[in-house]
Parts: C-alpha cells; structure tokens; sequence
C-alpha cells in the first residue's frame, strides 16, 4: 500500500467517524467539531489523491480546492458558533430544541 | 447600441451587480431598501440581455478573467439555467416589494445585505460550468440562507436555522467528497468534460452516491426533509418564501444537471431512478398528509414544500422512456411552484402581520377583512392543487402524460391522490379564512404593496398557464435534454 492511499483512507475514516459524531452527540459544538473533522477528512483524501502522480510533481488543483475548503469551512464554523451562542442564551442549553414545539 | 447590447456581458452583471449591492447594502445600511430594491431590478434587467443573447446565439459561455477553463472559471447557460435565472428575478422582485414594507428600519440592515448575497450566490450557482464552483456557490447559498432564517429571532428559528446549517454543511462535504473522487477518477472539475470522461467505473458509482446523498439531503427529499420545515416555517415570511421558492430548487437543479451530463452512463440503470421516484413518490403523500395535520398556517405550507419537491422527482422513472417531456414537466412543476409558493408565504406573511398570529383555526373572516390576500393565496392554492388553468396544471398534465403512455399506475395514483391531499389542506385553510374566528384578536392594517406583490406573485403562477409553449421554447436552448422539439 502506497503512502498516499493510506492518507486517503484515513481521509474516508475520519469522514466515516465524525458522520457518527455527528449524528450521535446532541451538544452542538460536538457537532461543529464534527462537520469540521469531516471536512479535515476530504481535505486528507484530496491531498493524498494529488500526490499520487509518481515521480511527477503533485497536482496544484486539488491542493486550491482544499484552500477553498478551509476557508468555507471557517466562515461556516463561525456561523455555526455564533447561532450555538445565542440559542445558548435564549434556552439555556446549546442543543437542538425538541421538534415540535411551539 | 445594438452591438453594445449584445455584446454586453449580461451573465457577469448578475453575480456581480448583486454581490457589490450587498457590499454597499453592509457599508451604507440606512439606504439598504434603495439599493436593494435598485439591484434586484438591474438582476431581472441583466436576465433579459442574457435571454436575449441566448436566443441570438444558442448556450451562453463566457471565461471569466478570460482564463477558460480547465484552470479558470466559466460561466455557462442553457435553456435549464436561463429558466432557474428567470425564476430567481420574478420571485426575487416579487419578494423585495414585499420586504421593501415588512422589514423595519433596523431589520431591514441585516435583511438586504444577506439577501443580495442570497442572489449572488443563486445566480452564479445557475451559471456555474464546473461543479467545484456549485460547491462554493452551494456554500455562499447556504450561509447567507441560514442567517436570514436567524433573523426572525427567538428559540424557533434560531433551532431552525441552526438544524438547516448543520443539515447544509453536511449535504455540502457529501458533495465535496464526491468531487474529490470525480476529480481523482477523471482529472477535471468541468461539468462538460466530465460529461465526456465518465464512464461507469467504481469511482463514478461512489460518487454518485455521496453527490446525490448530498444533493437529496439539501433538496430535502424524503427522508430527508426533516430540516426544512421547522426553518422554513420560523423565518420571516419574505425569507420563508425566497427559501421554498429558489434555494431549495437549486440542489434540485445541480442533481438534475448532473444527471443529465456527468453521469449520464450510470443513469442507464434503472435502480437509482426507481429509488428517486419513490423517494418522490413517498414525498408528496408525506408531506401532503403532514400539511393536512398542522395548525399552523406556515407549517402548512412548509410540508406543502415537501410534498411539491416529492413531484419533481417522479420525472426521474419517467425521463428513460418519455424523455424530455418529463424534464419539461419537472421544471415547469419547479417553476409554477416557485411563484406559488412564494406568493402563498407572503400571503401567510400578512395574515401574521394582520392578525399577530398564524393559527389557522383563528383566521377570522381575513377574506373580507384582507380580499387582496386572501385572493393571492387561494390562486396560489389553484397552482399548487394543479388545477387550469394554471403552471401547475400544465406541469402536472405533462408529468401525468409521460405516466400515462408508460403504463405507471402507481405514479400516476400518487399524482392524483398528491393533488386530492393539496386540494384538502388548501381548502381547510381557506374555509377558515371565511368564517369567524372563535378568539377574535387586535388586527393590524397591511401594507398595500404587500398585499399586491403576493397577489401578483400568485396571478403569475396562474398566468403560466397559458405561457407553456414559449416558456418550454427558451428552456430548449442549447438541448439540455438532449432531444429537441419534445414538448406540449
């Protein structure tokens, strides 16, 4: 097995594991950390996918799109934070509210 | 002048015109009604000279920075994308009178600028050539949807938007993932490269997988729609309407485009699209039986969402055999329902603001108290129900055809019963909205100019009724189905 392909596949493990994490943890910011490490997950098998050219240099166009990535991935988490905060302050806990409720 | 007007590139404009107005809009927020009313009408301009181009030259393509691709970025329109532009404008001027009056002074500076971002982001996801970019643009979309979910405020919709975001992000990393393996499989983002270097490999399969999970969870297709009612239901009515009518249709119309193009060889098979037209299928009996049990008016029309996104994905089994005119009736389905369902929350949007409250069994006598409303929901109802002669009626017709000549009963039994189900929850509201109420309550006076921008909203959706053929003749630029002349 190749460096890269172990990269990757610990990439779609990271990916596979914060799914779980998110969908099992109720506290929100387990479930922002959750997003974030699924996103680290792609930004892995995108990165060990374009150093598998050989003895070439590596592909520039997946290493923009991980740069890309990173920053979605930070304005989003600052959203997520910032709404986490004020539902805190308005209900008391940083979960979901129960649906349904009026 | 003739030449100037051609030439001009109309696609730039409307990513651009939109996402400076937001700037201005941050920056200046006390003339954000002006400005925001000033650039949604440039947009809807911009969709003319861009219409207009089309129908001289065929597809639309322009490389930005005049870097083409694979390394640059190109905007690309056909007749697909020109339909989803066209919804936009209409839905987008309709809603923007509307918010002109509903939004005070100091909520108006959160609303315009998020809103012309909103815009930014739908334009240039509709123009995107390559799917790389409909994942930033899927992104911008989301980001600045959620925060205009937040800004109704309270427990309800800060638990909706938050529920939508993480429901958003993770259809987005699907999405992504999927692109990482399409860009690995076949060495280009392009959606027309790709077109021509799929083949049905394993990676292609995976990726058509993560991409349509994705797409389902952000088009929220049963099962997965469990984000979008409680956001579309707690956000401000212009929001709620901007929400259902476009964002939604927007994941709708990637999944569409990357079916078409990009996995092309995959969709031979028929167990992904018997799997959407159940999901389709499981959709509008669901969503239409859960609109049917609310007791709140915006809910009802959030689950109505579901239940008329269920019907776009029936053209999915019908597309192998009836081929074009089950896309025709998808998007005219889509189209219609953008303009009704946004004129039915604004509608719901001024009996909250009349009445203080959006409880159906306490709407009282708003059919004389509010005739102009109560006339833009009930024609809204007549689009949604499919009845003539209306978008939906036409769209439903054609969808009901392409089941008809392929002998699918059990599609064509889901169609009908799904437009019985509408029919039902239309009517609940509108009888509550003839008689008196059992609590009466303060009621407040509604602006005219959002009474009339619902009611036209709805006249709109009626009048596509009797537009089909040059509607579907501007859809049939450039061939997005690949069969042409297939129509009504």
């Amino acid at each position: 097995m190749s460096t890269s392909l172990l990269y990757a596949l610990v990439g779609i493990g990271l990916f596979s594991l914060s799914l779980y994490g998110l969908i099992v943890h109720s506290h929100l910011l387990r479930k922002i950390l959750a997003l974030n490490i699924m996103g680290s997950g792609i930004f892995l098998v995108l990165v060990a996918l374009a150093g598998r050219t050989g003895e070439a240099p590596p592909d520039a166009v997946p290493h923009a799109m991980v740069i890309t990535g990173i920053v979605v991935a930070v304005s989003a988490t600052a959203l997520a934070l910032t709404l986490m905060l004020k539902l805190a302050a308005e209900t008391g806990r940083a979960e979901l509210p129960d649906e349904g409720r009026e | 002048m003739d030449v100037v007007f051609t030439e001009f590139p109309w696609g730039v404009m409307l990513i651009l015109l939109p996402l400076v107005g937001g700037m201005i809009c941050l920056l200046w927020p006390r003339r954000g009604r002006t400005l925001g009313l000033v650039t949604v009408f440039a947009v809807a301009l911009s969709v003319v000279g861009v219409a207009w181009q089309m129908l001289d030259t065929g597809i639309y393509r322009h490389a930005v920075g005049g870097w083409g691709a694979p390394l640059g970025i190109d905007l690309y329109a056909d007749g697909l994308s020109l339909l989803m532009l066209a919804a936009s404008a209409l839905v987008g001027l309709g809603v923007s009178v509307y918010s002109a009056a509903y939004f005070g002074r100091e909520d108006g500076t959160r609303f315009w600028p998020l809103w012309l971002f909103l815009l930014a982001a739908l334009n240039a996801l509709f123009l995107s050539g390559d799917i790389f970019n409909v994942y930033v643009t899927f992104e911008l979309m989301g980001l600045a949807a959620v925060a205009l979910v937040a800004l109704a405020g309270g427990q309800n919709a800060l638990g909706g938007a938050m529920r939508y975001l993480l429901a958003a992000l993770l259809g987005s990393l699907a999405y992504l993932l999927g692109i990482a393996l399409l860009y690995h499989g076949f060495g280009t983002v392009d959606i027309a490269l790709l077109a021509d270097r799929v083949d049905a490999s394993p990676v292609a399969w995976a990726a058509l997988g993560l991409m349509g999970a994705g797409l389902l969870l952000k088009t929220a297709v049963f099962p997965l729609h469990f984000w979008l009612p409680p956001a579309h239901a707690s956000a401000p009515a212009p929001v709620s309407a901007l929400l259902s009518a476009l964002v939604v249709k927007a994941s709708f119309y990637i999944l569409l485009r990357l079916w078409l193009e990009v996995f092309e060889p995959l969709v031979g098979s028929d167990a992904v699209s018997t799997l959407l037209g159940l999901l389709g299928a499981m959709a509008v009996l669901w969503g239409s039986v859960q609109a049917l049990r609310q007791s709140r008016l915006k809910l009802l029309i959030a689950y109505s969402t579901v239940a008329q996104i269920g019907y776009l994905f029936l053209a999915f089994p019908l597309a192998a055999a009836a081929g074009a005119t089950a896309w025709y009736a998808a998007l005219y389905l889509a189209l219609s329902h953008a303009l009704a369902k946004a004129a039915m929350f604004l509608a719901a949007g001024n009996l909250l603001h009349f009445g203080g409250h959006d409880r159906i069994a306490g709407l009282d006598r708003v059919v004389q108290r509010l005739p102009l409303t109560a006339a833009a929901f009930a024609l809204a109802g007549v689009s949604i129900m499919g009845l003539p002669p209306s978008g939906g009626f036409i769209g439903k017709w054609l969808m009901l055809e392409a089941a008809l000549g392929q002998e699918r009963w059990d599609l064509v039994a889901v169609m009908i019963a799904g437009g019985l189900l509408a029919a039902a929850y239309i009517f609940k509201v509108l009888g509550y909205a003839f008689t008196q109420a059992d609590v009466t309550h303060e009621s407040r006076a509604v602006p005219v100019s959002m009474e009339w921008a619902a009611l036209l909203l709805a006249l709109g959706a009626v009048l596509l009724g009797f537009l089909a053929v040059p509607v579907l003749s501007l859809v049939g630029i450039g061939e997005p189905f690949g069969v042409s002349g297939v129509g009504p």
